[in-house]
Parts: C-alpha cells; structure tokens; sequence
C-alpha cells in the first residue's frame, strides 16, 4: 500500500503543477491587452499602468510565474479587483457552501438511485425495470440549468412549497440538491443495477439462500453489500465533478458558494478572481479523485494484493 | 421495447432535429430576428404556436434555428476533437517512448480539470462567440478520445495481422491507417455520439452562463438564460429550448446504447 500510495503522489505532483501552470497562463489566453479588457477601454492611462503592476504584468512571464507558484505556497492568490479582500478569503468563504451543496446533491442521489436499482436488478426484464432504466436515460439527459427553472415553476412558483433561491436552512437546499444530484442519480442507477446483476449468481449468495436466508436478507445483506463497492467509487469520482456542475446550480439557484463566484468574477471580467476560483475548484477535484482511488484500495484489498 | 426499437426511436428524433437544422430558412414561420414589441410574452396565437419572447420574437423560429447552433457546435466540437484525438493517441500509442509519456501527462493535466469548468474558465477569456465555443470545447474534448485510442492501439498493435503489416514492409502511416484505424472504429463511433450530448449540453451551459453565441442569434442555451427572468409570467420561455436539448441529448444517448450493446456486447 506505500508504494502504491507514493507511486500516487508522485503522479499527483506534476498533474497539480500541470494544473495551476494552464490556470496561471489563463489570464495571458486574454485576447489583446488584458488590463485593457479588464478595465474597458475607457480607463485612464495611470489606472492601467497601475493594475498592469499590481498583476505583476510588467514582468517577464518567467517571473510572473515565480511570483505566481510562490504566492500558492503561501496561501496567496492575489486581490479580487472589485470584491473587498483577498481572492483566499473570498474563496474560503464560500467553498463550505459549495461542500454543502455537493453533499446534499449526493445524498439524494443515493437516496433516488438506491431503491431504483434494486428495484430493476430484482424484477428485471419487467416494467419496473424498464422504467428505472428510462429514468436513468431522461436523468442523464436532462441539462441541469433547465432541470433548475423546471422545478423552481413546479415547487415554488405553482405549488410554493418551496424557496425560490437563496440559502439559509434546509428548504432553501432541496430544489439545488436535486438539480445538482439527478445526473449523478442517473449514473449510479445504471452501475448499482448491472453491479447487483452482476454478483447475483456468485457462490456466497447461493451459499445465502442455500443456509435458508431470506430473499430480502439475500438481496440487502449478502448482494446489496458487494455490489456496493463500484458504486462508492463512482461515487467519491462524480463528487468532485458535482463541484464543478455547481456552477451552474449555484447561478440558477443565488446559492452563495464558489461556483456563484466564479460567474460573478467572469461577468465582471475579474479574471484574479476568475483564476483563483478555476484553481480551487481543479484542486479539490484532483485531491477528492486522489482520496477516492486511495479510499477504493483500501476498501477491496483484492486490488492491492493483485498488483 | 428492444434496443433495435430504442436505436430507431433515437435517429428518427435526431433526422428530425437534423432536417429541421438544415431546412430552417425555408420552414420557419417568422424571422427569428424579428422583433415584434406589441406581441411580447404571448403563450400562444395562431401566428406563434409556441408563443413569443420578451421582444415578441417567434419561440418556434428560434427554436428551429437554435437547432442549426447546437447541431453545429456539436458536430464541429465532435469532428475537430476526435481528428486531434485520433492524431494525438495513434502517435502516443505506435511511437511509445517519451512521446507517449509527453502526450499523456498533458492529456492528465487536462482532464485532471472537471470538463466543462475549463471551458468556461476559457471562453470567460478568449470572450463569447461561436468559434470560441467550439475553440475551448475542442481543447477540453481531445483528450477523451486521445486516450481511448491510444488505449486501443497498444491492444491492437500486437495483434498478429498488425505484426504481419509490419514484416510485410508498410510504412508506420500506412499501418496506423489503413490497419489500426479501421478497427478503431467502434469504440469510436460509440464515443462519438455520447461526445455530441455532451457538446450539445455543454454549448447550452456555457450560452446559458452568457458565455456562448452573441445575441441576437437563437441558440437554446441562451433562451433558456433569457426566459429565466420571466419564470413567473412566461414558463414557456424556458420550457421549449428545455426540452429541445432534452430531446436531442435522449435520443443521442439511445443511439448509443444500442451501438454499444450492438457493437461492444462485452462492454456491457
């Protein structure tokens, strides 16, 4: 396991350099001047020069990037243009409610793929199956930033159960859990269900059935259990892209997290900001897929001892 | 219904989208420019069966046009990305060595970034516009295929009829094309069509984030992100691009899983 967990890390370094390198060359992807770009053409000459040397962009890139890699050492992204404070403090301000979100988007994904999965893989072939099988279908296809409008007319506009957008305690999370979760739902539907298939005529559940057990024992304890593992790592792997598709749930829904933040310094072309958002976003995304690989060994040794 | 059945269902749906696409300035009714001020937010008349947008442009004809943009973006994002794709992984996969290291730590670099994400963070930069769309969905979108078809060549190239072409004297081009690409086909084709709803849904993220084509021009994306502001008094603003994109994204995923399971019954 240490050599599998140093052969990892070794493979995590240059992809994390490989990722903060595009991030940093982000801002010089800008067509054109991009002190111009940021502050309009109107700005006065002084005002660029000004922020032209607070970016640094005065510089030679190979020391624009020194200065770039050393202030992420430190913990330094740089200064928002417009917001008040750090791009770090803004950051971590508002990843919590981003973390907040993918969890909840998770948790109703198990909750919505779990019994359907179940339900398929033991009455396959029939219409239950095919239903389930069609809900994976239109989950997987149904854009997440039209799935949010949809259920904001149905729950909140029509029946107003529920709020519109904001935060602020449980009912304001429901309606961005599911838009955010159904996707993922979608997926794990499928792989629970050919995962349950799957493990239903191994040995140890004919060994079940054979000692007297019952069906529903059978399927919960004994299949449910194994067929579980797959799962788990498609789980913790659409985790952090559930991060990445909050972007558009946390716009739809005013939910004040990272992906909102990212929109807002994209729309006021504050691109300090815009880089340092990408980067926390790729970065807990490469570690959450890190965690996930190392989790997944751990939990099925087989994987280790066959290397 | 059998996955023969479902395969049909899915093409006819997209010939329609697809027809529709290509016939746009002969069928629709209206110009889907044309704004009509005193017939703003209608639901529904005779002259606009699905109603008109805040600036009384025809929803229909817009609708029938936006389908020329998501197809387009699609099927250039899929055709450009899967050349580079093809290109890239053949070369890491028959040449090896450090070119196949060179080429791979870059395809895990970028796909060590959550797809859609980096589009955005692109065309936040490069500005809105369709070729920019297409330009950062293509950078996100060749690494898939890069890697499946290396993946595929490093099977392949140890097969006999691949070691046979070699003792017989062809040239690495000639091998990788006229012995490894034909039987990459499948596995290809199949990831195409799942590459075109992504692309579609992807175009429609980044134009519903304000960051795809330039108004006035119709894509569903976008008039899904317009209608949003009149939830309340006009659902049916966001209601038909919606289900445009669904449909074509359902029907893509149908013809896939049936070439899938037609094509790749072991990778089931």
């Amino acid at each position: 396991m240490t050599r599998y967990l140093l052969r990892r890390l070794a493979l995590l370094l240059p992809t994390l350099l490989g990722a903060l390198t595009l991030v940093f060359f982000l801002i010089h992807m800008i067509p054109g001047d991009p002190v111009e770009v940021m502050l309009g053409e109107t700005a006065s000459g002084a005002d660029k020069e000004e922020l032209r040397r607070s970016l640094g962009l005065d510089q030679p890139v190979y020391v624009q990037y020194r200065a770039f890699v050393a202030g992420l050492v430190t913990g330094d992204l740089g200064r928002s243009l417009y917001e008040q404070g750090s791009v770090t403090a803004l950051i971590a301000a508002r990843l919590p409610s981003t973390v907040e979100l993918a969890l909840a988007a998770l948790l109703v994904a198990a909750l919505l793929s779990f019994p359907l999965a179940l339900l398929a893989a033991a009455r396959r072939g029939t219409w239950r199956d095919r239903g389930a099988l069609l809900f994976s279908l239109l989950g997987l296809s149904i854009p997440n930033f039209w799935l949010g409008p949809l259920l904001i007319i149905l729950f909140s506009i029509q029946l107003g159960w529920l709020p519109v957008s904001g935060s602020g305690g449980a009912a304001h999370l429901i309606l961005p859990s599911i838009t955010l979760g159904l996707g993922m739902a979608a997926i794990l539907t499928r792989i629970l269900r050919a995962s349950l298939l799957r493990v239903r005529n191994e040995d140890y559940v004919q060994a079940a059935r054979a000692k007297g057990v019952s069906e529903q024992q059978v399927w919960l304890k004994h299949m449910l259990r194994n067929a579980l593992l797959p799962v788990i790592t498609i789980m913790s792997l659409q985790f952090g892209s559930l991060l990445a598709g909050a972007v558009i749930t946390e716009t739809i829904f005013s939910w004040p997290g990272i992906g909102r933040l990212t929109v807002q310094a994209i729309q006021t072309r504050d691109y300090p900001l815009v880089q340092g958002c990408v980067l926390a976003i790729a970065v807990t995304y490469i570690f959450v897929n890190f965690l996930a690989d190392i989790l997944y060994r751990l939990a099925d040794p087989r994987i280790i001892y066959e290397e | 219904m059998r996955s023969k059945s479902w395969f049909y269902v899915g093409t006819a749906i997209l010939l329609l989208f697809a027809v529709a696409a290509l016939l746009a300035p002969i069928i629709v009714p209206h110009e889907a420019t044309r704004q009509d001020l005193a017939n703003d937010l209608v639901a529904y008349s005779p002259e606009h069966p699905l109603g008109t947008d805040k600036l009384g442009r025809d929803i229909l004809s817009r609708l029938i046009y936006g389908a020329r943009i998501s197809l387009m973006v699609g099927v250039s994002t899929v055709a450009l990305s899967l050349a580079a794709g093809l290109v890239i992984g053949a070369l890491s996969g028959y040449c090896g060595g450090w070119i196949d290291q060179l080429l791979m730590r870059l395809v895990d670099i970028l796909m060590a970034f959550p797809g859609i994400l980096l589009a955005i963070a692109f065309t936040a930069v490069l500005g809105p516009g369709l070729d920019h769309v297409v330009l950062a969905l293509c950078l996100i979108g060749w690494t898939g295929y890069a890697r499946m078809v290396r993946g595929e060549i490093l099977s392949l190239r140890e097969r006999e009829f691949i070691q046979a072409a070699r003792a017989l004297g062809c040239s690495p081009a000639r091998t990788i094309l006229r012995h490894l690409v034909p039987n990459l086909l499948p596995p290809v084709v199949i990831q195409a069509t799942f590459g075109l709803a992504a692309a579609i849904i992807a175009e429609g993220s980044l134009s519903f984030l304000g960051l795809g084509v330039e108004p006035p021009t119709p894509s569903w994306g976008a008039m899904l992100n317009e209608g949003r502001q009149f939830l309340l008094v006009a659902p049916h603003l966001t209601t038909y691009p919606g289900l445009a994109i669904m449909l074509t994204v359902f029907a893509l995923n149908l013809v896939g899983d049936s070439l899938q399971e037609k094509l790749e019954p072991h990778g089931q």
